[in-house]
């Protein structure tokens, strides 16, 4: 509500101060490790930001080696643009008043007791607001557990982890979302530009974010995390001009009844008729996912991999029961299993041994020699009828090599030199579906339970090295190339 | 959230013929029909319509002409009508205002599709197509947008709907003509951009006959008294 009272937008400096600030205040830095005001400075000077560090408490004295000013007033001016404020609500306006002479242009409050508190607590955001709006200040929360920036090197936040450098920009309602989207992301070594959890979302709320992000070159696509709709009509328009121009993945809280009075409690937000938001968001071109684990793998999707110029998807597996399941996956969404073209037919009988399907999927059937998988892909990738490949039967060799690498036996019996050329091979097929994804503007998708079950594998490992997604399984990563051929779909039909 | 906090503004019905009316001249497909006030009149409708007809009684504050047994199907002769038009004028109410009867041309086709516009408290207008009929509900299979659409935003409401089977050949019938059902949902968009007042606007059912889809039934909802 209190967006609406006011005219105030925040602009890019603004935004900037935030993400990339030269220097930090800590608010509130506290000496006890399981305070918030602890918490935060360990992880801001943990991170390895760059810039100055400003903790400030009553006590002064130093905490994690660095000192503590008494004062925000002893700031040196010009010296930090960002404040995060871990103080009670009752000390914020003084803090937030003292922290703009010195040319601070936002805030990140994580402390409570403000919208989420009755009556007094919804008075006491509302005065914040104002306050923020006449400093020229962007105030973000409160109750938010804080934000994180990598190309900054930045981990101001009270949830952990801080997740490797990427392309995919997060906003939030909930805070532990972050958290699940950035140990999605260690896990999978697809990493995260920024993230901001908007707690109460005061002044500024997710598709404020979302429209920084449109702008900002550090993003690819967006990820959201959102339970109530303020104006939905306004939150419409301007996420359909967001997704002109980036990917915006999103997650609805709240979408069943259950749900719905979940979300009633949690951020008092009302219920939204779901089919209204559904139509809504394939109407502005967010792509909408059901779960969180859905939503990070398409936004990693998104991140790693070019958009699809249609549906025709091939599938080239090791194995046919593999390829037979990703059929069915396929059948089950917009994108189509390729009808085998006659001359990639051909092309493909001199490249392989008579036993193969002949048909997509592509079931190699066991019949490869050392160069079969690279150039299989390759041809397939290559033929213009088709859009994506999907790409099974990684890391059996991977798996024969850790074995053997583990067993009795190693190294001695010529061990050691198998070894390393199944894990070179593992290496290379990852590398070469990479190669030919960036080469050719497809996406090549691979998948393997290993991502899950083994990733030491060499095939997991090469994926993430060629900074590529491995999908747990064909079924999801079906479901992230729907998710992608949708979005190239939205476009190309209002362009 | 404003929605919900401000009083709801009043609302009034249009009668069945009226909001048919107001829709029709937006693009909605409707079948003839006639109005008459008196049996004999409803009688004289039909024999210009051909034969068979239905007869419904017609008024601003009818709104569920079913439940209340107000729909006479099948009238095959002008003794047939003029029976069934005298049994319904007699079981208007005193509620239901000026009535009349609506006749109009037995309308066939074994797929029926719901369409209509409705005022959502935080998207504002929308405009919404699912499969009809009597399990309608049960099945749920709808699609929603917010107002206005382009016909884009139309064609990809009809892909969303999972009972596509319904759109091809069906029972010795055509396949659907997925552009005359995209005129409709556009059509529907256009009149709630230009009918300011409209909280909500009903198609119910919406025939598919021949491969074409027909509105036999609609109902309009206009903010404020009549």
């Amino acid at each position: 509500m209190s967006r609406e009272m006011s005219a105030w937008k925040p602009k890019t400096e603004h935004y900037h101060a935030l993400f990339d600030p030269k220097g930090v205040v800590v608010a509130g830095a506290s000496t006890h490790p399981g305070k918030f005001g602890f918490v935060a400075l360990h992880n801001i000077l943990d991170s390895g930001y760059a810039g100055n560090v400003f903790p400030t408490n009553r006590d002064g004295g130093e905490i994690l080696e660095t000192p503590a000013l008494t004062d925000v007033a002893d700031v040196p001016d010009g010296a930090a643009d960002l404040i995060f404020v871990c103080t009670p609500a009752a000390t914020n306006p003084g803090l937030l008043k003292v922290a703009a002479g010195k040319g601070i242009k936002a805030a990140f409050i994580a402390s409570a007791g403000y919208g989420e508190a009755g009556a007094e607590g919804r008075r006491a955001q509302d005065e914040l607001v104002a306050l923020a709006n006449d400093l020229d200040m962007l105030v973000v929360g409160p109750n938010g557990q804080g934000i994180i920036s990598t190309p900054a090197s930045l981990c101001a936040q009270i949830v952990a982890p801080y997740p490797p450098p990427g392309r995919i920009s997060i906003v939030s309602q909930s805070g532990n979302f972050i958290s699940s989207f950035e140990n999605y992301a260690n896990a999978s070594g697809v990493g995260i530009a920024r993230a901001v959890s908007c707690g109460n979302a005061a002044q500024v709320g997710v598709v404020d974010f979302l429209e920084f992000y449109a702008d900002d070159s550090e993003t690819g696509v967006a990820l959201a995390y959102v339970e109530g709709v303020v104006n939905g009509r306004d939150l419409y328009e301007r996420l359909r001009a967001v997704c002109e121009r980036m990917p915006v993945v999103l997650v609805k809280g709240g979408a069943t009844a259950g749900g719905a009075r979940a979300a009633a409690s949690h951020t008092g937000s009302l219920a939204t008729d779901d089919r209204v938001f559904d139509g809504m968001c394939r109407q502005a071109g967010a792509i909408r996912a059901t779960t969180i684990e859905e939503a990070f793998e398409a936004a990693a999707t998104f991140a790693t991999q070019p958009l699809p110029k249609g549906p025709g998807v091939m599938v080239v597996s090791t194995a046919g029961g593999w390829g037979v399941v990703t059929a069915d996956a396929i059948s089950r969404t917009d994108l189509d299993l390729l009808p085998m073209p006659d001359d990639l037919r051909a092309q493909l009988d001199e490249q392989l041994p008579p036993r193969w399907s002949r048909n997509n999927p592509i079931d190699l059937a066991g019949s490869e020699t050392k160069d079969t998988i690279p150039e299989v892909l390759a041809t397939a990738a290559r033929h213009p009828a088709v859009d994506a490949i999907v790409f099974l039967g990684m890391g059996i060799q991977g798996n024969v090599a850790d074995m053997e690498r583990g067993g009795r036996f190693f190294p001695r019996h010529g061990l050691e030199r198998i070894v390393g050329f199944h894990e070179r091979q593992e290496h290379r097929y990852t590398a070469t579906a990479s190669a030919l994804a960036g080469e050719l503007g497809k996406p090549v998708l691979t998948a393997t339970e290993l991502a899950v079950t083994a990733p030491g594998n060499a095939a997991v490992r090469g994926v993430v090295e060629s900074g590529r997604y491995c999908y747990p399984s064909s079924n999801r990563a079906v479901v992230a190339l729907a998710h992608l051929w949708h979005y190239s779909r939205w476009r190309q039909r209002r362009t | 959230m404003t929605a919900r906090s401000a009083s709801a503004p009043s609302t009034h019905t249009l009668s069945e013929h009226a909001s048919k009316e107001l829709l029709a001249g937006h693009g909605v497909p409707i079948a003839d029909e006639a109005i008459a006030a008196t049996a004999d009149g409803a009688a004289t409708a039909a024999d210009e319509l051909g034969y068979p007809v239905v007869a419904k009684l017609c008024g601003d504050s009818i709104a569920h002409k079913t439940e209340r047994g107000l729909v006479r199907l099948g009238l095959g002769d002008a003794d047939a009508v003029r029976a069934a038009a005298t049994e319904l004028l007699a079981a208007a109410t005193a509620d239901d205002g000026d009535v009349s009867v609506l006749v109009a041309p037995m309308v066939n086709g074994s797929r029926e599709l719901i369409a209509g516009l409705a005022r959502d408290d935080q998207f504002g207008m929308t405009v919404m197509v699912g499969v009809g009929g009597v399990l309608a509900e049960a099945i749920a299979d709808v699609s929603v947008r917010l107002v206005p659409i382009e016909r884009v935003d139309a064609e990809e409401m009809l892909d969303d709907l999972a009972t596509q089977m319904l759109f091809g050949p069906f029972r010795g019938e055509p396949p659907v003509d997925r552009d005359a059902l995209c005129d409709v949902l556009v059509a529907l968009s256009r009149a709630a951009m230009a009918e300011p007042r409209l909280v909500s606007a009903d198609l119910n059912p919406l025939i598919i006959v021949d491969g074409r889809p027909i509105a036999v039934d609609a109902l309009v909802e206009l903010e404020g008294q009549p």
